[in-house]
């Protein structure tokens, strides 16, 4: 009898792009929950519009390149760029900068590079950082959230006001007193990171992603916090602010463990995300931006090779590097 | 310890119903002049010869053949190229016709293996056909012989048998363990090492109680028995060592340097079996699984039992066979038909009907998700390998550890985008390879080169000078001229 050849191993677990995606996709429905109470229905016209742009542009840019879009489209992965775009921008943010976001995210962040896998940069956060350089003011404008009783219908973050309120040399106190401030870190910003946690934890459960690059990022991002606010309390925020104010969670868990981007051993993982939470403190500290996330993010992109480079690990049986 | 590697499904239940069977010899025999050892010895038989059980068919070659012995009684048909299940997939075979005699070349005896000496022994043991039973078919006589001239310490007996389907080994220790720590005494006394430990997966209890009892009874205090987390690849010699031992073989190095030798315990049993009987290794247990064969069991069998033989003696095929496979799901070689016979490195032949294998579905690229490096055994970073593979980047090979991929497979099992890795890789090592003998033969090339101009020129110096030296003779000899040279 004859038989079939193929090569060995004869089987995999069969645990595909696809379901790595829709398992990241589930894991950040808590955060989207969270947002639309929050911050009213706005996040639900983002996603729509961010979604369909991003299909579009996917289908376009592989048409181009010579590749079936069908199977790309699948894999679910330029979803999670366009769902977390639509997560970062403001829910109020006009519609067409939110296509011009995407777009760029799509095709600048991912495309000219070649498409999934050869992506240099997080596309989410090029898309976002087109956005907030170009339009800073539609970036910034934050409903304010439904529980903070306020009778704005936007107004700057916590962060933003923490910036504010030490330039102008009110004390810790005073600034916290404001209503954009919450129990912990942001009055809304705070719940979302909560539901970012949440989400965030289902993915470390279901080892979709693995500890090394979240704990680098919030350890990254508590670790100075802490010795600065206990240095000076009265310049600076605590870890827990910080740590629960801004794009803190959603970034350790969801966008700096974007794999392509990120840097690959457990050893340059762990140097990765904690540069990327060292660095969107600093610029929260000291930078021109109030919130350093997607800028962090960005600079470790650029530095991943480097630390791939530097950090492979011992093989067996050869000797320490 | 072992801290990277894979749970799988170990579907070794599925052979294990059934009690170890004794094949049916075959009608004819073919016995292949590369084991899967990866040497070819040389016949020592012509067609026609009349053989019985046991005759020597091989020429007592160099060090790194074992010998082959005759199945079974009968007349040598034929010895040519047939399809045999190998990398290169054809080889000489020996076809023995079987007369069904079931007669003996000469009448056996135990071998009084405690007076022997070592080198008599490891002797002993290469002309009896003893090689690696787990896998490899690596002589057994060598790998004792480097043992012995680095004088090791440890014999390590490979039971872990971590791959899944296959459950020969089990089989073997739970029936046979007496034979397990026999082999363990006579190869500790042929490689010199002072203690030994037998190494078995913790999901076989009732081999880990069958060994536990053949000790009790020999009580032999240097024999030790461990059992191991079931955890592929367990049983690679390298991670089965160090989980042993807690010690690294260097990348560089053969285990006995650094003290250790490993053999598998079916080996050990094929030690055992020929002392105890004087019968050299011409039969092993395989397993005959899968869902494409009707009665899944462990079976003695001779070695060159067509495959077809194996499964008819299983019951045949049910449902709709899809892959052959020589080995495991995991390692194991796809082959394309089941004439081929049964080799010493045949451990297991899995007739994989239904949900058996996942395929692979269509590739993706690769997204870096670094499952693969979390479950490679080697430490390696298969996620940059695969990098170094597209662009074909020797530096980057050798700086990610090419040579160290032991090609068990998990990168793939893990692999959401599904690419296939490990041949990848294995072609990659291929091209290397490659390009080094092209390297050597292009230094080489030079080197005849440079010397042939050296060669030359020497001559045509000798031929100058012997020219002018005639010349100058032939002057001297000559009238005497005016005293005064022209030029």
């Amino acid at each position: 009898m004859q038989f079939d050849v193929s090569t060995a191993p004869h089987v995999i677990a069969g645990f595909t792009v696809p379901r790595v995606m829709t398992q990241v996709l589930l894991a950040l429905a808590p955060v989207g929950v969270a947002h639309v109470v929050l911050y009213g229905p706005g996040l639900l016209r983002q996603l729509a519009v961010c979604t369909i742009t991003a299909l579009i542009c996917e289908a376009l840019a592989l048409r181009m390149r010579g590749h079936d879009p069908k199977p790309f489209l699948r894999d679910g992965s330029v979803l999670v760029t366009a769902v977390l775009l639509a997560l970062s921008v403001p829910p109020l943010l006009p519609w067409w900068l939110a296509v011009l976001g995407t777009a760029a995210a799509v095709l600048l962040g991912k495309h000219v590079y070649g498409g999934l896998g050869y992506n240099p940069f997080n596309p989410a956060m090029v898309g976002y950082a087109v956005l907030l350089v170009s339009f800073p003011l539609e970036m910034s404008r934050w409903p304010v959230p439904t529980i903070a009783e306020w009778d704005a219908i936007t107004g700057a973050t916590a962060l933003d006001q923490l910036r504010t309120g030490l330039g102008q040399r009110l004390t810790m106190q005073e600034i916290f007193a404001q209503p954009a401030f919450g129990a912990v870190g942001d009055a809304g910003a705070q719940w979302v990171n909560a539901a970012a946690l949440i989400g965030g934890l289902y993915l470390l459960g279901r080892k979709i992603v693995r500890w090394h690059i979240p704990a680098a990022v919030l350890a990254g991002m508590a670790v100075p916090a802490m010795f600065m606010h206990t240095l000076d309390p009265g310049a600076h925020a605590g870890a827990a602010f910080h740590l629960f104010s801004g794009a803190t969670m959603l970034g350790a868990f969801f966008i700096a463990t974007d794999p392509v981007s990120a840097a690959t051993s457990d050893r340059g993982r762990l140097l990765y995300g904690t540069g990327i939470g060292a660095v969107a403190w600093i610029i929260r500290t000291w930078g021109g931006y109030p919130d350093g996330i997607a800028f962090a993010v960005l600079l470790m992109n650029l530095a991943a090779p480097l630390l791939d480079r530097y950090t492979v690990p011992r093989i067996h049986g050869h000797p320490k590097r | 310890m072992i801290t990277a590697g894979l749970r799988l499904d170990s579907h070794k239940a599925l052979a294990m119903q059934r009690p170890l069977q004794l094949a049916a010899a075959p009608a004819a025999a073919v016995v292949s002049l590369d084991q899967g050892g990866g040497t070819t010895a040389s016949p020592a038989v012509h067609p026609g010869m009349r053989v019985r059980i046991g005759t020597a068919i091989s020429r007592r070659g160099d060090a790194t053949t074992a010998t082959l012995h005759s199945p079974v009684a009968g007349i040598v048909r034929d010895i040519g190229l047939r399809d045999i299940p190998t990398p290169s997939g054809r080889g000489l075979c020996i076809v023995i016709e079987n007369d069904g005699s079931d007669a003996r070349d000469v009448p056996l005896a135990p071998v009084s293996w405690e007076s022997l000496s070592a080198a008599d022994l490891i002797d002993g043991i290469r002309e009896a056909g003893i090689v690696g039973l787990g896998g490899a078919a690596f002589p057994t006589s060598l790998k004792l012989l480097a043992a012995r001239e680095h004088s090791v310490e440890h014999l390590v007996l490979n039971g872990a048998e971590c791959e899944p389907w296959i459950s020969c080994d089990d089989a073997l220790m739970r029936e046979r363990a007496g034979d397990v720590v026999l082999g363990a005494q006579v190869m500790m006394h042929a490689s010199g090492a002072r203690r030994a430990t037998i190494a078995v997966e913790d999901d076989k209890p009732e081999a880990i109680a069958a060994l536990q009892t053949a000790l009790t009874a020999v009580s032999d205090d240097r024999i030790a028995l461990l059992a191991l987390p079931a955890l592929y690849p367990a049983g690679a010699e390298r991670q089965l060592l160090a989980a042993v031992t807690g010690r690294e073989v260097p990348y560089d190095k053969l285990p006995p340097a650094i003290g250790l030798v490993c053999q598998n315990v079916g080996t050990a049993a094929a030690v055992a079996s020929w002392v105890r009987t004087g019968q050299p290794c011409m039969s092993r247990i395989v397993t005959v699984t899968g869902s494409g064969v009707n009665r899944p069991a462990n079976l003695e069998a001779r070695i060159g039992t067509p495959l077809s033989v194996l499964v008819a003696e299983c019951g045949g095929y049910c449902g709709q066979p899809r892959r052959l496979i020589a080995g495991g799901s995991m390692t194991g070689r796809a082959l394309t038909s089941d004439a081929m016979p049964l080799s010493k490195a045949m451990n297991c032949v899995l007739v994989a009907a239904g949900t058996d294998l996942v395929p692979r579905g269509r590739e993706m690229p690769c997204i870096r998700c670094g499952d693969c490096a979390t479950a490679c055994p080697a430490g390696l970073l298969p996620q940059q390998l695969h990098r170094a593979a597209l662009s074909d980047d020797a530096e980057l090979f050798e700086r990610h550890g090419l040579a160290d991929c032991i090609e068990c497979g998990c990168c793939d099992y893990v692999c959401p985008s599904q690419i296939p890795l490990t041949s990848r890789f294995r072609a990659a090592r291929g091209r290397a390879k490659a390009r080094r003998e092209e390297m050597q033969r292009a230094a080489d090339a030079r080197q005849r080169f440079e010397q042939r101009e050296r060669r030359l020129a020497a001559q045509a110096e000798a031929e100058r000078r012997a020219f002018d030296e005639a010349r100058r003779r032939a002057r001297g000899a000559g009238a005497p001229s005016d005293g005064t040279d022209a030029i």
